[in-house]
């Protein structure tokens, strides 16, 4: 399999902030990876590495086969950025900046263009200055995915986009899952995009990688929560390891259960009698909410994450 | 009064917001004309030599442009008189400062963010105004007290001080009135400045009528720095003008609010047009991106210069009518060669002038350069196949080759105009466009200095106005303090010819080009090694 991108031990300081802290990261070619983390984690100092506009302190950064810095101008044709934050010239036309960026990156469909256009209900007549948050975030999404590019880097393009262009957005971004020779680095915070789009995740924390690897992966190592009404009381459960967070009462059990327990505890359970059984996979927010409550409990850098990843 | 509710937290933010900026302009203009007592009076200690140097300069019409006219020979006068350019510069920061806190803040969003919390509808307006207006009063409050410390009197230094103060209260209100009009801060900037040129050339043209025939003196009384240079520090100390300032700023004020009141927040009263839904075949590089973004400014900046040079051009033959008239003006003419010499002489302060006001376009152009990448529009650009260095040289073909076209323009517009009263278009024409190019290498210079803060230490790119500043420092006192050469050499402008008329050698210019060039690739090196900043 090859690697669309990958980073090495990245590390980039502002002064006295450490944005990233060796960042390891790997996307595959033609799969649409999820960069997920809050606010200030790094996401986007790393997407402006990858970009070539920042340089990195230290470690190695390698895109679609060329570095990062050195190769930019040759590597931006082959790859179309959506910035979290788009400013448009106050005086171009949403139509003419369209044009103008897909030019610039090497060409652009016209017939996407047009198509992408009726999808995102985009008035391309007007200027720059006049177009709400929304609207200039989709001025930059249809420069991106018109242009005939082998990766796309967005880095939170859907925030201020309303619910019905979300979902135009996912729609477009399944379209390219389906052609399955691009792909897309997505940046993001909203959670059920990710799910709802991505084959594989990186989950980033204080600057660097605390998680990767497919939903399905990352659930694996997490818990699942049961609920069951029981014939009898089940005396058993508490005794078990793995098994937390364990409520009984009147007959009626709740707990969480990591993986490797789920099937003894599931034993116990149907030794006693199941009336009722509700389970639930992890959401990503809960995986997502669970790495992040560790972080008043001072995992030991550089041990404590990786060993989470590798358990 | 509860639209005004707030007022005073907003006076406070803008406060925070430029407290560096706003009292750095306000003092380093109250310093200025307290620099000139000591200069006219090292230059002409007796009241003999400030009578003989007062009558040659009432009637000299280049200065009577530039500064305004004089009535009197005193040292308080002489200095009033010498201030004369200082209402053009404030009235340009104030422009500056008010749509800075106004237009500028409706536009990016931050008013909505505000206007949410308590505050009043007109609280954002009058805070701006209100707060410019003060640092006006303590502009004049400072160059009144620091004159009366020169031993200056007191009535007259106060009514400097105050034409000063009313000046900037006028263009602030005329500023509040055009933030109301277009929805970005730009255009508001542009058509204010564009008002602030016009009433200086008004004031211009109004004044050199008078020491002529007076046909149009009249013009002078359609320009606010026109009245105010009549309140007459010193010399008689006139203070009805001053009612009339106050009046007219009251006015512009009301309409502002009046406006204000008629639209919404982020909208503007000159509506925007729908434009082109697809990119016309030429806007394909960052060469044609940076002509979208530049050619209103070129035009701006070439229709000025063409202004300027017909003012000048048009001005130069009554310098040389006034020599043959007056007999004491006459010996001096005689001495710098006939009365060719003291019309080129004229022509030439004239193209030094614009030479200086050339690098302001300059440097605007370059900073054009960190305007795009701190605003975000130049990530998009530069994520694709645009390196770095193809992006900048779109932006900087307008830092070197737009003052060219400025300065051509002007140089044109002077041949033909005192080539046509000279009756020798023919002959003028390459003379003065030449003049007027040889300006360039030192335009260039001041350009450089821009690109290479610009590329190494892109934070303090602005401080490329600080080596502007520093240079018409030295043009406007740097003579008549008589520093030492030394101190002039720093300025490029010391280096170049005096043209028409001076003698021309290769070695300044060649040498004020190389140095240009060696400052913009260090820049440009810089550019290319350092981070992009974050939006």
């Amino acid at each position: 399999m090859t690697e669309a991108i990958r980073t090495e031990g990245l590390v980039k300081t502002f002064g006295r902030t450490r944005a990233l802290d060796g960042l390891e990261m790997s996307v595959h070619t033609g799969e649409v990876h999820g960069f997920l983390g809050p606010n200030g984690a790094g996401k986007t100092t790393t997407i402006r590495i990858l970009l070539g506009l920042t340089r990195a302190d230290a470690g190695t950064a390698q895109l679609l086969g060329g570095n990062p810095w050195s190769d930019a101008t040759a590597l931006h044709r082959r790859l179309a950025y959506v910035p979290g934050d788009v400013t448009l010239w106050p005086n171009l036309t949403g139509g003419e900046v369209i044009d103008l960026l897909g030019r610039m990156r090497g060409g652009l469909d016209k017939q996407r263009r047009a198509d992408l256009l009726e999808r995102f209900d985009l008035d391309p007549r007007k200027k720059g200055r006049a177009y709400s948050k929304g609207n200039r975030q989709k001025v930059a999404l249809i420069a991106a995915l018109a242009s005939d590019v082998e990766l796309l880097v967005l880095d939170e393009p859907t925030s201020g986009l309303d619910p019905l262009m979300e979902e135009v957005f996912r729609e477009a971004i399944r379209d390219e899952q389906r052609r399955g020779d691009r792909t897309v680095l997505l940046s993001s915070h909203i959670l059920s995009e990710v799910e709802a789009l991505c084959d594989r995740i990186t989950i980033i924390r204080d600057g660097r990688a605390v998680e990767t690897g497919s939903l399905a992966d990352m659930r694996h190592l997490t818990r699942t929560s049961i609920r069951a009404e029981l014939s009898a009381p089940a005396d058993g459960l508490a005794a078990l390891p793995g098994v937390h967070h364990l409520h009984a009462e009147d007959g009626k059990v709740s707990f969480d259960v990591d993986t490797e327990a789920l099937d003894s505890a599931l034993r116990q359970l149907t030794a006693v009698g199941v009336r009722s059984l509700v389970s639930q996979p992890p959401t990503l927010e809960e995986l997502f909410l669970r790495l992040y409550d560790r972080k008043g409990e001072a995992a030991p850098r550089g041990s404590g994450a990786g060993a989470e990843v590798a358990r | 009064m509860n639209e005004l509710v707030g007022t005073g937290r907003l006076v406070r933010l803008i406060l925070r917001r430029d407290r560096v900026l706003m009292p750095l302009w306000v003092v380093w203009i109250a310093i200025i004309p307290i620099g000139y007592v000591a200069s006219i009076n090292g230059l002409f200690p007796t009241a003999a030599g400030r009578q003989t140097y007062a009558d040659e300069s009432a009637h000299n019409a280049g200065f009577v442009a530039l500064y305004g006219r004089l009535f009197g020979s005193s040292l308080g006068e002489l200095v009033a008189w010498r201030a004369g350019f200082i209402p053009v510069a404030i009235g340009l920061f104030t422009i500056l400062t008010v749509i800075r806190h106004t237009r500028m803040e409706e536009e990016t969003g931050r008013r909505e963010l505000l206007g949410a919390t308590v505050v009043g509808r007109y609280a954002g307006l009058a805070a701006a105004v209100l707060t410019t207006c003060v640092a006006n009063l303590v502009l004049g409050a400072l160059v009144a007290l620091g004159l009366m410390s020169q031993d200056l009197p007191a009535a007259g230094s106060w009514a400097l001080g105050l034409e000063f103060a009313a000046a900037g209260w006028m263009f602030a209100a005329l500023a509040a009135v055009v933030a109301q009009l277009t929805a970005s801060a730009r255009s508001a900037r542009s058509i204010a400045i564009v008002v602030l040129a016009a009433t200086y050339v008004l004031r211009l043209a109004g004044d050199i009528s008078a020491i002529g025939s007076g046909a149009v003196s009249w013009l002078s009384w359609l320009s606010p720095i026109g009245w105010v240079q009549r309140i007459r520090p010193y010399g008689g100390d006139r203070w009805w003008p001053l009612a009339l300032a106050v009046g007219v700023t009251a006015v512009l004020v009301w309409v502002a609010v009046a406006l204000s009141a008629r639209r919404d927040v982020g909208s503007g009263l000159l509506a925007s047009r729908p434009g082109p839904a697809s990119a016309g075949a030429g806007l394909r590089s960052p060469l044609a991106l940076a002509w979208r973004l530049h050619r209103g400014l070129l035009l701006g900046w070439a229709v000025g210069f063409a202004l300027l040079g017909i003012v000048f051009g048009g001005v130069a033959k009554s310098v040389g009518d006034m020599a043959q008239d007056n007999q004491t003006f006459a010996d001096i003419v005689a001495r710098v060669g006939g009365t060719a010499g003291v019309i080129d002489s004229d022509l030439a302060g004239s193209i030094g002038i614009l030479g200086l006001i050339a690098a302001a376009y300059a440097i605007q152009a370059t900073l054009k350069l960190r305007d795009e990448e701190t605003s975000g529009h130049a990530e998009p650009v530069l994520s694709t196949a645009t390196g770095r260095l193809r992006w900048a040289a779109g932006h900087l073909l307008f830092t070197f080759l737009g003052p060219a076209v400025a300065l051509l323009a002007s140089g044109l517009a002077m041949g033909i105009t005192y080539g046509s009263t000279a009756h020798d278009v023919g002959g003028q024409v390459p003379r003065l466009v030449a003049g007027a190019m040889a300006q360039l290498p030192a335009v260039w210079v001041l350009a450089a200095i821009a690109v290479l803060l610009f590329g190494t230490l892109p934070r303090l790119s602005p401080v490329g106005w600080g080596a502007l500043a520093a240079c018409l420092l030295l043009f406007l006192v740097g003579g008549a303090v008589r520093l030492d050469q030394w101190v002039m050499d720093i300025s490029p402008y010391t280096h170049l010819p005096h043209l028409p008329g001076g003698e021309v050698t290769a070695t300044p210019l060649v040498v004020l080009t190389a140095v240009a060039a060696a400052l913009a690739v260090v820049g440009l090196a810089g550019l290319r090694r350092r981070d992009m900043p974050t939006p």
